[in-house]
């Protein structure tokens, strides 16, 4: 793995983490104030502002660093996470976004945004916190506070003082540091028993010291108490050392670092202090030589480490106090909770375990390995119905045991590719979450005050569908937002909340995703609408269209109901382009407006675009396939039910209502004249209009799952079709676009785009 | 033999980074993502060294530190807290959990190895 590969998961893992820290924003801002909500938001800025540090992306860092500090706040309970601190987050969220886009895609993001909020943040974070850097730095002030009593170096023994000599006697190799130039240091090293217990070692901070320059050490044993009086968890032993290292005293204490709150330590250089170690002589203790070469020796470096965890075990065990205890049961009862802070210990462990089975474990794949088993299993199916048609062909006792193996296999089969489809289904969520930003946005630009409610967002559909999903809605919010919703003095003089709504729901239904987008605005104008289609040629001036045909219209090409091309919605893009998106995925899209209410898009997609369940019929000679969820029910016509309506229209009576017929192999040009009725099959068919037709085949030939393949990629797009799929035979049949046909059958011609095929 | 260093961080892109680190230092290295794991994971592992984040879902750094001190075989271990805060009051709670060293974000691998050498033995 090399520097980029870990940049691209970085950038992954800062979308999921910008997902989390927009819905934890989110669910605070509907009032959720449970700490883990904020902790998680506040992770999510932390992580990107950690990873973004080791890329050097200084922008994000410095971004993510003010926006986490004023998050800190919140979590500390500093800040109260009002609506107003929230707006100012939400902001945060999407400029963080942005910066992190930036810093993947190349780029930059308009300063005055990030240097706006980055006050804002700021301002937030001060206003009801003393400044942090009233608070003292810790480490220096308990340095401070205890400074090294028994340092026995102190004492004077050299009363002329020594000057070092500033040049150099190299060439007599003398070892003294004083003498070949090198500044000298005297250090005493006096660990408290807390240092071990954190699992610093002595031995190992002397070895580290060695490797700076050269150095004399002498262990003070001076405190050692006699045999009956040891305490074998204190620690009494002291170290006085002299080095001579052009490292300098800095690099003396990093050796320290770790261990200078647990101990007491000063390091003087030796022009400062008035005598070295040599001259302990004189002291009341008895010093001895440190021999650092046991470190170097396997038994040796063993036995010390077995000294000092025997040294800590003792020490450990006094440390857990009850304060200890009570705070490792807090640690504990957050994984789960316990009441009881005794069970809580044991619990952890179980808990731990529980948690990982129970967050559910994932593994990334690569989205071509799944593509591939997708096609694998496709195959898999199709030679399964193969392998069925030609036992049913040559099979003639219809009870044999290859039968009801072929049935089983059918099963397997079947429970493999919903598997298998399984795998790429994923929620709606990322993409709805998109959604809220977008709205964010545009109130702010419109001046409109916009709530977004989200229903839904764990439906779940196959991942092609979400991918391109997002467009079409984008563009829909924008509309919503911008035309839909009216401005708050409007809606204030209407009697309307001056808080907008928009509702983005999903659903399933009959093997479908439905996502409905409802905004509470003034609706749809039809008069204007009318006007503009009229003026456009779009329809001719005295077409009589039903209120919904004139809602419909909008998604006619070149339609757009703004009078002025704003930069929101006038991005070159119509409806009838989002209408265009949603059809190539095999879905369709409709519109119901109330004038002074509101209108709802109504989109339906397929969860897959993979495989789908159908009817195999016989038209023309010709086998098709009617997609299974369009299908109501199907009948068989009897004369007395056929009515003729017009020179080409025949009707079917079905349960005392009329139902249009329609002839699929005229329709598809698959015959010069109209099949008759009474020798075929009806196929009572639902568009998502909610009309119903009845669709004339010749003969059903059974119901089958197929697996999609599209037309468009390996031919061209034929009107009236929407896919072709292989059959069990080998051969290519061609999937039925219903509401195409349906809408075919209202006189629109299957050649043209069919913009007002959707039309209940 | 090679030195075995456990790491707990919820963050992949750190989790990666350490990873490449530390077995180009030549060390061995387990990986857990978050405190929980680093528990569970410690028992079989038993590391020369740790290194952990400190904000972690589920068990965060102190949580963590204090559940591995608790336990008699692991007191000795030294285990350094690699984190982007730098405050002292936290980096003074990670002490009194038990923590070896402090080492500040951002990633300077030189620094860690360095750090990591320094408290093992």
């Amino acid at each position: 793995m090399d520097m980029n590969e870990i940049k691209e998961i970085f950038f992954q893992e800062c979308e999921e983490q910008l997902a989390e820290l927009e819905s934890g924003l989110l669910k605070m801002n509907d009032g959720d104030r449970d700490p883990e909500t904020v902790n998680a938001v506040f992770r999510a800025v932390h992580s990107i502002k950690g990873g973004a540090g080791a890329f050097g992306l200084d922008d994000l860092v410095a971004f993510a660093h003010v926006f986490e500090t004023t998050l800190d706040c919140v979590r500390s309970n500093k800040l109260e996470p009002t609506q107003d601190v929230l707006k100012v987050m939400l902001k945060s969220a999407d400029v963080l976004a942005d910066l992190t886009n930036a810093a993947r895609d190349g780029g930059s993001v308009d300063e005055s945004r990030s240097r706006g909020l980055v006050k804002e943040l700021e301002a937030l974070a001060n206003g009801e916190l003393p400044s942090p850097s009233a608070e003292p730095p810790a480490p220096k002030a308990a340095a401070k506070a205890a400074p090294a009593a028994p340092a026995p170096a102190a004492k004077p023994t050299d009363d002329s003082g020594f000057q070092p000599i500033p040049f150099s006697f190299d060439d007599f190799g003398d070892e003294d540091g004083a003498e070949t130039g090198l500044p000298a240091y005297e250090i005493t090293f006096k660990p408290r028993h807390e240092l071990y217990s954190k699992g610093n070692d002595a031995t190992l901070l002397l070895r580290d010291l060695s490797r700076l320059g050269e150095m004399t050490i002498y262990c003070n044993m001076d405190e050692l108490p006699g045999l009956e009086e040891l305490d074998p968890e204190a620690a009494y032993f002291f170290w006085n050392i002299t080095i001579k290292t052009d490292k300098g005293e800095d690099a003396i204490r990093t050796v320290f670092e770790f261990a200078e709150w647990d101990c007491d330590l000063t390091v003087k250089p030796v022009e400062e202090a008035s005598a070295g170690v040599t001259g302990n002589e004189e002291l009341p203790m008895v010093p001895v030589p440190f021999d650092l070469s046991i470190l170097d020796e396997t038994d040796a470096a063993e036995a010390v480490s077995a000294a000092r965890s025997e040294d800590t075990a003792a020490a450990v065990a006094a440390a857990e106090t009850a304060s200890n205890v009570t705070q490792m049961a807090a640690a504990a009862a957050r994984v789960e909770k316990k009441e009881s802070a005794a069970a809580a210990a044991a619990a952890a462990n179980a808990a731990a375990q529980n948690n990982a089975a129970g967050a559910g474990q994932t593994i990334r794949v690569d989205l071509d390995r799944v593509d591939r088993l997708i096609n694998l299993v496709g195959e898999l199916v199709i030679n399964q119905a193969m392998l069925s048609q030609s036992v049913i062909e040559n099979d003639t006792t219809g009870t044999s045991s290859i039968n009801m193996g072929l049935e089983e296999l059918q099963q397997l089969t079947r429970e493999i590719q919903d598997s298998v489809m399984a795998i790429r289904a994923q929620p709606v969520k990322p993409v709805f979450q998109r959604m809220s930003r977008i709205v964010r946005e545009i109130a702010d630009m419109t001046g409109k005050s916009i709530r977004l409610i989200t229903e839904g967002e764990n439906t779940e559909v196959d991942k092609t569908v979400i991918d391109k999903l997002a467009e079409p809605l984008t563009h829909m919010i924008r509309n919503a937002v911008d035309h839909g919703i009216e401005t708050p003095e409007k809606r204030a003089a209407a009697g309307k909340n001056t808080e907008g709504t928009v509702r983005l729901t999903a659903k399933h239904r009959s093997g479908r995703i439905l996502i409905e987008l409802a905004d509470d605005g003034a609706g749809i104008n039809r008069e204007k609408v009318r006007q503009k289609a009229i003026d456009n040629d779009l329809i001719p001036a005295d077409a009589n269209l039903s209120d919904e045909e004139i809602d419909n219209l909008i998604f006619l090409p070149g339609f757009s109901t703004a009078d002025k091309i704003s930069d929101i919605s006038g991005r070159g893009v119509g409806m009838d382009v989002v209408k265009r998106s949603i059809q190539a995925l095999g879905g369709r899209i409709n519109i119901t407006s109330k004038p002074g209410h509101g209108s709802v898009f109504t989109m339906s997609l397929p969860l897959t675009l993979a495989v789908l369940d159908g009817m195999v019929v016989t038209v023309a000679g010709q086998t098709l396939v009617v997609p299974l969820t369009a299908i109501v029910e199907t009948l068989q016509p009897e004369a007395a039910a056929i009515h003729s309506f017009g020179a080409n229209h025949r009707l079917i009576s079905i349960r005392n209502s009329f139902c249009p017929l329609v002839d699929v192999g005229r329709i598809l040009n698959f015959r010069a004249t109209q099949a008759n009725p009474v020798e075929g099959v009806a196929l009572l068919v639902e568009s998502e209009g909610g009309g119903q037709r009845a669709l004339m085949v010749d003969a059903i030939q059974g119901q089958r799952q197929v697996v999609i393949k599209s037309l468009e990629a390996n031919y061209t797009h034929v009107p009236g079709i929407a896919a072709a799929t292989i059959l069990g035979d080998g051969r290519v049949a061609l999937i039925l676009d219903v509401d195409a046909v349906v809408g075919a059958s209202r006189g629109h011609s299957l050649k043209a785009e069919m913009s007002l095929a959707a039309v209940g | 033999m090679k030195k075995k260093v456990l790491t707990v961080d919820d963050s992949r892109t750190i989790r990666n980074m350490l990873l490449v680190t530390l077995n180009n230092a030549g060390f061995d290295t387990i990986q857990a993502e978050d405190g929980v794991e680093g528990l569970e994971v410690l028992e079989e592992s038993n590391p020369d060294v740790i290194v952990t984040d400190i904000n972690m879902p589920r068990l965060d750094g102190f949580g963590f530190i204090e559940g591995v001190r608790r336990n008699e075989k692991y007191r000795a271990i030294p285990i350094l807290v690699l984190t982007t805060e730098s405050d002292a009051e936290k980096k003074n709670r990670a002490r009194q959990a038990g923590a070896t060293g402090w080492i500040v974000k951002p990633f300077d691998p030189a620094k860690l190895i360095d750090a990591i050498e320094r408290v093992t033995a």
